[in-house]
């Protein structure tokens, strides 16, 4: 039996790449339910690599790409693509994201009006990343339980993992040395007034937002990266800023309603990167940054496979058992 | 160089925001040579520890020049300074009192009031200031020893938009260490600063958003130097007619 340290994002999907290679998994989560998971749970759900080869390592992007395929199995993946936007004095700011990202195409006014003819008048040019798409990270993270508990897996909530577990995917919570956390804040809002059916960016020097649909009117607008430790409520300060850039996104964003704000730590190592690190008998899955659901399926994959050739391979048995 | 009796031998000072990751800034930090780091605190981040962040900073050895980016009053940039003396165990704090949210210029009235009451208490004043000379006069009356004019709005990138300004002020103060803070978008921006007799340059952005942040640490880091030494050099005068620098006399005679 594999026992898995934490039901987040990393901890589901790291328990689905396992019980489908035929292994017993046992997780342990000391939350009650998904949604004491922070980091997921506050998760903007976008499956955007090429935007994010912005600034992430070229890994990221690779690692990445097969995320919207693996979600795509158990929860619904809304493939509109990426649209990249700023406001006109910024422009340079846009020239410069196309120059650092790839897989992505110029879209004028006429074709920004007909992907978005909320936005009709608005922009005169945005970057159009075809291949991106987005996904409700809590519905995900709920359809995801679903999914590893109808293989097999058994999920106890409530339960503080033993001291000795093959797998720790609880980000910040766990011992792991190099860990830094990046706080993030988000709001959610009610719109009814404005349709956006894709993933907006809004590039600015020093906000740069996301606004991820929800459905139903609702939009998930995102996110600060604070390098803190800090548990307590979303600033002022930040929700100005994330709410001020979407007022610039659209003005009648401005008769939204605000119905929930949130704060998340992202577990980070020093390059921003994540990955397998073994300590001892355990192997720990962290480091997701701002890329848990597009990260995830890339790292329960690693681990999987080398979970399995090790078990096979009787002498590297012995060894982490001796 | 000099700064309130420390001696430091880099002249370029780097900001530590906006890289793609802490290992990015480390390696920019090692590429430029530099001593001196900025670091901003907001009240979260002093709240929650941005330990993490923090540690990695100091593992690299520089000295820690904690700021006061993102206030808008004295009251708060204060408040922000005692902060960071406690997280930080330094006197030095670069002050920036922000007077305008387009341009982040600074508040040049809050700034003199803000440097003032820290000079009172204690603190070693580096102020984010503008190139005004009256400014420059009520800064070091307030008992700044070091004065930091911008290049050009925080974070634009413009290089120097006023290097007669630049240039007065450098005149104006020949005793005071001078340092450009803000505006630099490539090397060539910080060797002009250092040609026209600037005692160092503070950046950020330019390196930090670079594709190569590395390289772009050590093309500034050796810019600044060849502005140094170009200066030190004492350049010839710019002359509005061309002189040969082949002289005449002694042509073969081509028979």
């Amino acid at each position: 039996m594999i026992t898995i340290a934490g039901a987040g994002v990393a901890g589901l999907a790291s328990a689905y790449e396992l019980a489908k290679r035929g292994a017993e998994v046992t997780i342990y989560e000391a939350g009650s339910s998904p949604a004491d998971n922070p980091s997921s749970w506050f998760a903007g759900g976008m499956l955007a690599p090429w935007c994010e080869g912005e600034v992430a390592d070229p890994q990221v992007v690779r690692l990445g790409a097969g995320a919207i395929n693996w979600w795509a199995q158990f929860t619904p993946v809304t493939r509109n693509g990426t649209l990249v936007l700023t406001p006109p004095r910024d422009r340079a700011e846009l020239d410069r994201f196309a120059r650092r990202t790839e897989h992505h195409r110029w879209v004028d006014a006429g074709e920004i009006a007909t992907l978005e003819p909320a936005l009709e008048g608005r922009f005169q040019r945005g970057l159009l990343f075809e291949d991106e798409a987005h996904l409700d990270p809590r519905r995900a993270l709920m359809d995801l339980t679903r999914t590893v508990q109808g293989l097999g897996v058994e999920i106890r909530y409530a339960t503080p993992a033993p001291d000795q577990v093959d797998v720790d995917c609880r980000g910040m919570a766990s011992d792991l040395p190099g860990l830094r956390s990046i706080r993030g804040e988000m709001a959610v809002i009610e719109a009814p007034d404005v349709q956006i059916s894709r993933t907006l960016r809004l590039l600015h020097p020093r906000i740069p937002l996301y606004l991820v649909p929800r459905g139903d009117d609702i939009y998930m607008i995102g996110a600060t990266m604070v390098e803190s430790a800090s548990w307590k409520p979303v600033t002022v300060r930040s929700l100005l800023e994330l709410l001020g850039a979407a007022f610039t996104l659209h003005p009648a964003l401005g008769e939204a309603s605000v119905i929930e704000t949130g704060a998340g730590l992202r577990p980070a190592f020093i390059d921003n990167i994540p990955r397998l690190k073994q300590r001892g008998e355990t192997t720990h899955v962290n480091g997701l940054y701002r890329h848990g659901y597009l990260l995830a399926p890339a790292l329960a994959g690693q681990l999987a496979r080398q979970f399995f050739q090790e078990s096979q391979d009787e002498t590297a048995c012995e060894r982490r058992t001796a | 160089m000099q700064l309130y009796g420390t001696d430091i031998t880099s002249r370029l000072l780097l900001g530590s925001a906006q890289y793609p990751s802490p290992a990015h800034l480390t390696k920019a930090i090692a590429a430029s040579g530099t001593e001196i780091v900025t670091v901003s605190l907001r009240r979260e981040t002093a709240q929650g520890s941005g330990a993490g962040f923090w540690d990695i900073l100091r593992q690299t050895g520089v000295r820690i020049l904690p700021n006061t980016a993102g206030c808008h009053t004295a009251t708060e940039a204060i408040t922000t300074a005692q902060m960071a003396r406690e997280i930080f165990a330094t006197p030095w704090i670069k002050l920036e009192v922000i007077g305008h949210s387009d341009n982040l210029q600074p508040d040049v009235f809050a700034l003199v009031e803000a440097a003032a009451e820290l000079t009172r208490q204690g603190f070693q004043v580096f102020p984010y200031t503008t190139d005004d000379l009256v400014v420059g006069d009520r800064l070091l009356g307030a008992g700044c020893e070091v004065l930091m004019p911008w290049g050009a709005p925080i974070g634009s990138g413009q290089g120097l938009r006023n290097p007669d300004a630049l240039r007065a002020m450098r005149a104006h103060f020949p005793e005071v260490p001078l340092i450009v803070d803000a505006g630099i978008g490539c090397p060539s921006d910080a060797a002009q600063a250092m040609e026209l007799g600037y005692d160092a340059v503070l950046l950020n952005t330019a390196v930090a958003k670079a594709g190569d942040p590395i390289g772009m640490a050590r093309a500034m880091a050796t810019a600044i130097d060849a502005g140094r030494m170009g200066f030190n050099a004492d350049p010839m005068e710019a002359r509005e007619m061309a002189a040969p620098s082949t002289p005449i006399l002694g042509l073969a005679e081509l028979v």
